[in-house]
């Protein structure tokens, strides 16, 4: 059976059973909040500060109707930041990896901001298609360009998603063998590889809490435009 | 101090005698609210014992991941097993 680069990202089954709704749970594994303590402990105390801090952030530019929408982006982003950074253990399995959960997540999330726009007030929904103090003359090529770029906002949240975390992982599994192939052969450069190979987890650790930030933070933004 | 006698299904495992594991097996609730409860009841266990202590370390947290990684190479081993060293790939 040949191997390729990619099988690591095909989705797991066991005995045909997906295992990828188990991966799925496991973020609620970490995250128990069931409480009835007043002061709660560490872990817990940690988490409340910056899940408040993070809240805080995001919705302070959206008004009170935006902030309907605060238990769903926190918990969005708690969801994607659990899965993309349980990934970075050995042998697990990422969902976030897969297209089919990023652009289920994107694009009903997308929609629900353009239709609340639409409902709330059409006129200022329809007038962000075209910026202000455009030349006449560029006004239908811009009211193209600003259907197209709102229509892509889906697809560009889930691939920008899903192709962060995927190059990532290939790029710790291609630095990783070629390390272990060079300790035989080169073990100067095996070193070296190794250094590299630690920066590499470092940055992927950013990579993956920044990408779960970023999407959360976009939707806001297209909150913000239409709520 | 005498015990009152309690039924065999709702007894905790420990307290379970070996001869009386099949009954006890046979009482569980195994509807799709019972085994959530299961799950519910031995995750708020390992919580409270672990991780939900006022000191509490990396421990609690680390036991659970490094389960999971476990659980995930037994899972991934049919995949794995075509990555060992061979003269041909």
């Amino acid at each position: 059976m040949t191997m390729t680069l990619f099988d690591q990202f095909l989705s797991p089954t066991l005995f045909k059973m997906p295992l990828i709704a188990i991966a799925l749970v496991s973020p609620w594994l970490l995250h128990h909040v069931v409480t009835t303590r007043f002061s709660s402990e560490r872990l817990l105390s940690v988490k409340k500060v910056s899940v408040s801090a993070l809240t805080k952030h995001i919705f302070q530019p959206l008004g009170p109707l935006g902030h309907k929408w605060a238990l769903m982006f926190v918990s969005l982003f708690m969801f994607l930041i659990t899965l993309n950074v349980l990934g970075l253990l050995p042998y697990t399995f990422t969902p976030t990896t897969q297209l089919s959960l990023t652009f289920s997540l994107a694009l009903p999330l997308w929609l629900a901001t353009v239709l609340i726009g639409f409902r709330l007030d059409p006129t200022r929904a329809l007038a962000h298609m075209l910026p202000q103090g455009t030349p006449p003359l560029l006004i239908p090529v811009l009211i193209i360009i600003e259907t197209i770029s709102v229509m892509i906002r889906p697809l560009a949240l889930a691939v920008r998603l899903m192709a962060n975390l995927t190059a990532g992982h290939l790029l710790i599994h291609l630095i990783s063998t070629g390390v272990f192939l060079l300790t035989s052969m080169m073990p100067m450069t095996a070193i070296l590889a190794l250094a590299l190979l630690g920066l590499l987890t470092l940055l992927e650790i950013a990579v993956a809490v920044i990408q779960a930030y970023v999407f959360v933070l976009l939707l806001s933004l297209y909150l913000l435009e239409n709520v | 101090m005498a015990d009152r006698p309690v039924p065999v299904a709702e007894k905790r495992l420990m307290e379970v005698k070996l001869g009386e594991l099949g009954t006890w097996l046979g009482g569980r609730d195994y509807s799709p609210n019972g085994i959530v409860s299961m799950f519910r009841r031995a995750h708020t266990r390992y919580y409270n014992k672990y991780i939900g202590v006022k000191k509490g370390g990396i421990g609690g947290i680390a036991m659970l991941l490094a389960g999971y990684v476990v659980i995930s190479y037994v899972w991934s081993y049919d995949h794995l097993k075509h990555d060992r060293w061979r003269k041909h790939h």
